[in-house]
This record gives structure tokens, C-alpha cells and sequence, in this order.
């Protein structure tokens, strides 16, 4: 059994302009252990779909479907039974470290309270486990550290904080949400670094949630590409970056420069990012795909499985993707 | 050897920092954001400067446009001295430096429509034209960044991010200036639409013969506009040279650190690689470390390199390195 399984999921937020649907049944799953990157651009639905299985999204969202992670469905869950998992089992890590840590607390409380709460320890117990914990994520000097507050750190050591937080408890998954996004490369490889000494460690299985093809290249055994709140394609890294069955997935790696490589010019994707609240009813990618048919924009493309281990929702043979 | 458009010599742009608990006499402390940098723009060229935040790349930019003073050295910009003139005799040649800014939006004011955003520039500088012919002329640029002249008339908000940018990029164009800087440009854009304004800007500095400064943490973004390529660290340039030798033979220990953190979209590559990783982060740049900035975090460093700061040296085609210890070294291979 899958670690988390989630099945026909949609998000749909009630806004003035009437409904928009963020995610639109989407199905993933990951065991434990894994590492798994959800890619798209903004818009795409990649962190709707991880906030909804945490039960943090924002209050006009309202999420169907199922998430089952054990076999227990977390979007059917109460608020109590929910933190019970989210402490010992679930947590995530976001994208802006300075944003998501208590800018009026030192580290020291702000890290002992999850201890306290969810394992029962005491105060200073509670303080020397957190400690040790910062101890992992290679903050030099921890034991004295933990006594200052968040704006005395960088960037590179509050997102290891937020990383030694989220492992307190030792998860069995944990969901990362751009975690890299806010830093400098070098400090963006360093951060990737523990996320693999932590999968390596703790046998921690990891969503990635990212825009950048790079890290996922080093980093993640499947990936899924997501685009207008909906699967396009997913596949083993490797295979996938190799041959990319869908439209957008190869459009998207065409569009990156490399470093590695000459490109005279980028072949780009034509058009702009959709507009959630008015998608078109078939394939969200129709508007800008390059080999668009006649039934994309009307006809909702299935997404099938392909060669056992690859999934493309697209209605052109992969014969044909150009 | 033709002329450089732009001469960079000896520039320094010095902050005072001042700690809110120094008593009122206490000396401010200065913060060193760009010290000493020196480096020649060709004309039609496009010299990419990179460095991750605190590198002083923006300050850099800021000061050669002038919106922030400079504290010493020069900025000779076709044989006139930008950094030591006063603003009015500096008001003639600020028609031919151009920015164009990091977030698309921001960088437009929401109250002005596009049309009155991209003419600014024009009814400033050159008084006396009629209505029709700015019309005109706003409309052809439209056209010529990807725009329709018939959204004239809308607000910024109305655009998305993509095109907020290339509304920028038309502003910075519409004096016909000869230096544009471009400080990140792309980095606030996502994917698809970045590849997008990197062809554009590609394009029109072809059509408009322009020369550039491009100003990126993405060494990706950076190689491929670039024709050379700078490399700043704690407001120090440590290496330059052409796009092609800095990307793979690079000489200095902090570049060759660079390019082996900068990930790459290919799985088998990406594993294979080998991955120094930098430890520690920027020092402060107001105590910056004696003789060479990097030595802090150099896996090279040496007694000798907290002397004298290392001078920026030629070690062959026009490949300058400010370490004695350069060696170059064949980069992203798999190991």
C-alpha cells in the first residue's frame, strides 16, 4: 500500500468572479521512502494540491476527492485528528523561511512547542531535543543559536531551521514546497544536500514541489509535470527527462537554457500561463500547445497509462509529439 | 581595438550603516556594497555580471544609471565622466542609459496607462513632439516587443507578468539608447514566459544595435545572452571572460563552486556530477575578510591570501582572475 494515495482530487476556491477550480482530479501516489517532484509553473495547482492534503487550504477552498495516507482519508478528517498525523507522520516544509517561522519568538520556544505538544516532553528536555535536531541540519554552534530569534539568522539557516522543525517528529513524509526557491544556488545546494541525507538517514519519503527542472533532476526517482490543475505526464525521472511524451513536458525542457549546452535560440512556448477561472473544457494546455488538434479544447484528454510505469493525458500518439 | 561604450575604473559605492542603538556621535560604519570594479563594455556588446544576493551586482547597475551615488573611481560613459559630473550635465546623457527592472510590475506605476508608461521617457527628453507622432511611436515599439497597439489604453494590472516586461523593456527603448541594463530581468517570470523575453531581448539588441549589461543570479540565463561574463563576490569582480571559457574551463575557485552548485535539467548528468559544496555564506560586507573576499569559504585558500588583496589579471584572451592560486579547470564533467 501506497504511503499516500491520493485519488481524484479537486480543489476549487469561491472567490467574486465565481468558482475557480485550482486542481482538477488530480491522482498521485507515493510510497515510503520515495521521492517524488511535482513540477509546474505558477498556477499549475502544484502547492493547492499539498495544502489540501495538510488541510491548509485557505478558507474559501474546499477540497473533494480523497487523500488517504495509511489508508486514512485526511480530508474527511476532524481538526484534532488531524494534527495528531500532521505531527508524528506529515509535515512541510514552504517556500519563504523568513515568512513561515514566529518573528516574535526564539527558536529555542517556537521548536520546543512542537515537542511539548506532540511527544509530552518538558521544557528543557524538549529544548536539548531541538538542540540536537539543529545539531543535524549542520546549524554551527546550535546550542547557543537556539536561543536567538529568526531575524538573527540568513536565509540558507532559517530554511534549515524550518527543515529541523519539520523533523522533529520524525515524519514519514515530508512535503516540500519550494524550498530553494528564495535562495542563492550555493546555499540551494546545500539545503538539497540534507533533503538527501534525511531521505538517506530517516528513510523519510519526500514530495517536491518545484518549478526548477534542474533540482528535480538530481534529486527526484518520479516525476510528475503538472499544468492548469491538471496531470499532463509522469514518469521515472530519468525516462522522463529522456523522452518526454507530452507536448508541454518537452516544451518546457526546450525553454530552459542550459548550462551545459549552446542553444542559438530557446524554443519557447508561445502564450501566457492560463487564467484558472476561465480554462478551456478539454486539455488546459490546448491554447498554447504547438500540436493542438481539433478535439483538444473541447474534449478532456484521459490520462492513461503507458509502457506500465508512465502516465500522459493527451489525446496525439506518442508517436506523433514533435 | 574598437573604443568601449563604457569604462568602468576603480568603482566603489560605499553605504553608512548606522546601528540603531550607536549613540548619535558614534561614526557611521561604512558598508562596502562594490569595491574597486573595473571592467570595458564594446559596443553591441553584452557583458553578463552574476553573483548571488549581497554580491553588489544591483548597486552596481544602480550607480552606473545614477540612481545611487558613487564614493570613488569612475564611470566613463564615451569618454565622459558619469560618476564625477553634476546632475544637470548628467541629465544630457541619461536618454542613452536605459534600466529595465527585476519585477515587472512594480517597476510600472498602476495609475498610468501602458500608452502613457512607454511615452514618459519621450515627452521628458524630447519636448515639442506632437501627440500623433509620440502615438506613433509608442505603437511601433509595441508592435516591435510582442505587444498589440491596440491595448494602449489599459492599466498594468490588466497585463500578466510576461507582458508587464516587455511594457518595461518598450520604455527602456523608446529614446533609442545606446547602454540598456538590465537588472534581472527574467527572474520573477516563469519558465516559459522567461524563454520568451530572453528571445526578445536577444533580438532587439540585434535590431537596435544595442549594448548591454545583463544582470542575473541565473548563470544559466547569464551564458546564454551573454558575449562575457563577470563574476562578483562581496562586491569584488573575481573572474571575467568570454561566456564560452568562464562556463567551461573556469579559473577561479569561487566560480568553479558556482557552476558546480547551479543545477542541471538532465538526470543522468545531474547524478553523475561531482559536488563540491560551498560552505558558510557571504561574510558581512561591512567587516569584509583582508585580501581576498572568498578565502573565508575557499576550499584553496592559502596564509597568503589574507594579504594583499588579489588584482584582477589577464591569464590569457582576455580571461581576467583575481586569485594567485587560479587554476583552470574543465567544468560540468561528469566525475
Amino acid at each position: 500500500m501506497a504511503l499516500l494515495e491520493i485519488e481524484n482530487l479537486q480543489v476549487s476556491f469561491t472567490t467574486a468572479d465565481g468558482d475557480v477550480n485550482a486542481v482538477n482530479g488530480v491522482s498521485l501516489d507515493i510510497d515510503t521512502g520515495e521521492t517524488l517532484a511535482i513540477v509546474g509553473e505558477s498556477g499549475s495547482g502544484k502547492s493547492q494540491t499539498a495544502f489540501a492534503a495538510m488541510g491548509l487550504l485557505a478558507k474559501n477552498g474546499r477540497a473533494t476527492g480523497a487523500a488517504r495516507f495509511d489508508g486514512q482519508d485526511l480530508l474527511t478528517l476532524s481538526q484534532r485528528e488531524l494534527n495528531k498525523i500532521r505531527s508524528h507522520d506529515l509535515a512541510m516544509i514552504f517556500q519563504d523561511p523568513m515568512t513561515s517561522l514566529n518573528p516574535y519568538m526564539k527558536i529555542s520556544d517556537q521548536m520546543a512547542e512542537v515537542l511539548m505538544l506532540h511527544k509530552g516532553l518538558g521544557k528543557s528536555a524538549a529544548i536539548t531535543e531541538a538542540a540536537k535536531m539543529l545539531d543535524a541540519v549542520r546549524i554551527p554552534d546550535a546550542k547557543a543559536r537556539i536561543t536567538m530569534y529568526p531575524h538573527e539568522f540568513s536565509g540558507g539557516m532559517r530554511q534549515r531551521i524550518m527543515v529541523a522543525m519539520a523533523l522533529l517528529c520524525q515524519p514519514r513524509l515530508l512535503i516540500a514546497d519550494e524550498p530553494t526557491t528564495a535562495l542563492d544556488v550555493t546555499v540551494q545546494a546545500q539545503i538539497m544536500q540534507l533533503l538527501g541525507d534525511i531521505r538517506r538517514d530517516f528513510g523519510t519519503a519526500i514530495i517536491l514541489i518545484t518549478h526548477d527542472l534542474g533540482i528535480v533532476a538530481g534529486f527526484c526517482d518520479r516525476t510528475l509535470v503538472m499544468y492548469g490543475g491538471q496531470i499532463m505526464e509522469e514518469g521515472a525521472t530519468d525516462d522522463l527527462f529522456a523522452k518526454p511524451t507530452h507536448p508541454y513536458t518537452r516544451g518546457l525542457l526546450n525553454a530552459v537554457p542550459r548550462l551545459d549546452q549552446d542553444e542559438e535560440t530557446l524554443r519557447t512556448i508561445t502564450g501566457e500561463p492560463p487564467n484558472m477561472s476561465r480554462l478551456p473544457a478539454g486539455c488546459p494546455f490546448s491554447p498554447r500547445c504547438a500540436q493542438v488538434q481539433p478535439n483538444c479544447p473541447t474534449e478532456r484528454p484521459a490520462l492513461e497509462t503507458i509502457n506500465g510505469a508512465r502516465r500522459r493525458a493527451c489525446h496525439l500518439p506518442v508517436s506523433e509529439v514533435a | 581595438m574598437t573604443k568601449p561604450i563604457l569604462s568602468v575604473r576603480d568603482l566603489s559605492v560605499t553605504f553608512d550603516v548606522r546601528s540603531p542603538s550607536a549613540w548619535p556621535w558614534t561614526p557611521a560604519r561604512k558598508l562596502h556594497a562594490v569595491s574597486k570594479v573595473s571592467f570595458d563594455l564594446l559596443p553591441g556588446e553584452c557583458l553578463g555580471i552574476v553573483g548571488e544576493s549581497g554580491s553588489g551586482k544591483s548597486t552596481l547597475a544602480r550607480a552606473i544609471v545614477g540612481t545611487i551615488p558613487s564614493s570613488n573611481g569612475q564611470i566613463l560613459f564615451e569618454d565622459s565622466d558619469l560618476a564625477n559630473m553634476d546632475p544637470r550635465q548628467r541629465r544630457v546623457h541619461r536618454r542613452d542609459v536605459q534600466m529595465i527592472f527585476q519585477d515587472p510590475l512594480a517597476a510600472l506605476n498602476p495609475r498610468m496607462t501602458v500608452g502613457e508608461i512607454i511615452a514618459e521617457p519621450l515627452v521628458t527628453h524630447e519636448h515639442g513632439l506632437s501627440r500623433k507622432e509620440v502615438k506613433r511611436r509608442v505603437g511601433e515599439l509595441m508592435e516591435k516587443v510582442g505587444l498589440l497597439p491596440g491595448l494602449i489604453n489599459r492599466y498594468p494590472h490588466e497585463f500578466s507578468g510576461g507582458q508587464c516586461q516587455r511594457i518595461g523593456i518598450a520604455r527602456a527603448l523608446i529614446l533609442k539608447p545606446k547602454l540598456v541594463i538590465c537588472d534581472e530581468p527574467v527572474s520573477a517570470l516563469d519558465v516559459s514566459v522567461q524563454a520568451q523575453v530572453i528571445n526578445l531581448l536577444i533580438s532587439l539588441q540585434k535590431d537596435f544595435d544595442l549594448s548591454m549589461l545583463f544582470i542575473a543570479h541565473d548563470l544559466s540565463v547569464v551564458k546564454h545572452i551573454s558575449d562575457r561574463i563577470a563574476v562578483m563576490y562581496l562586491g569584488r569582480i573575481m573572474e571575467m571572460a568570454d561566456a564560452e571559457t568562464l562556463t567551461t574551463t573556469p579559473a577561479h575557485p569561487y566560480t568553479q563552486a558556482l557552476i558546480a552548485s547551479v543545477p542541471i535539467p538532465d538526470p543522468a548528468l545531474e547524478k553523475a556530477r561531482p559536488r563540491p559544496i560551498l560552505e558558510g555564506e557571504l561574510p558581512s560586507p561591512i567587516s569584509p575578510p583582508s585580501g581576498c573576499a572568498f578565502r573565508t569559504r575557499c576550499p584553496k585558500a592559502q596564509p597568503l591570501c589574507a594579504g594583499d588583496r588579489p588584482v584582477l589579471e589577464d591569464i590569457g584572451k582576455g580571461h581576467f582572475v583575481a586569485c594567485p592560486f587560479h587554476a583552470p579547470e574543465r567544468a560540468l564533467v561528469a566525475g
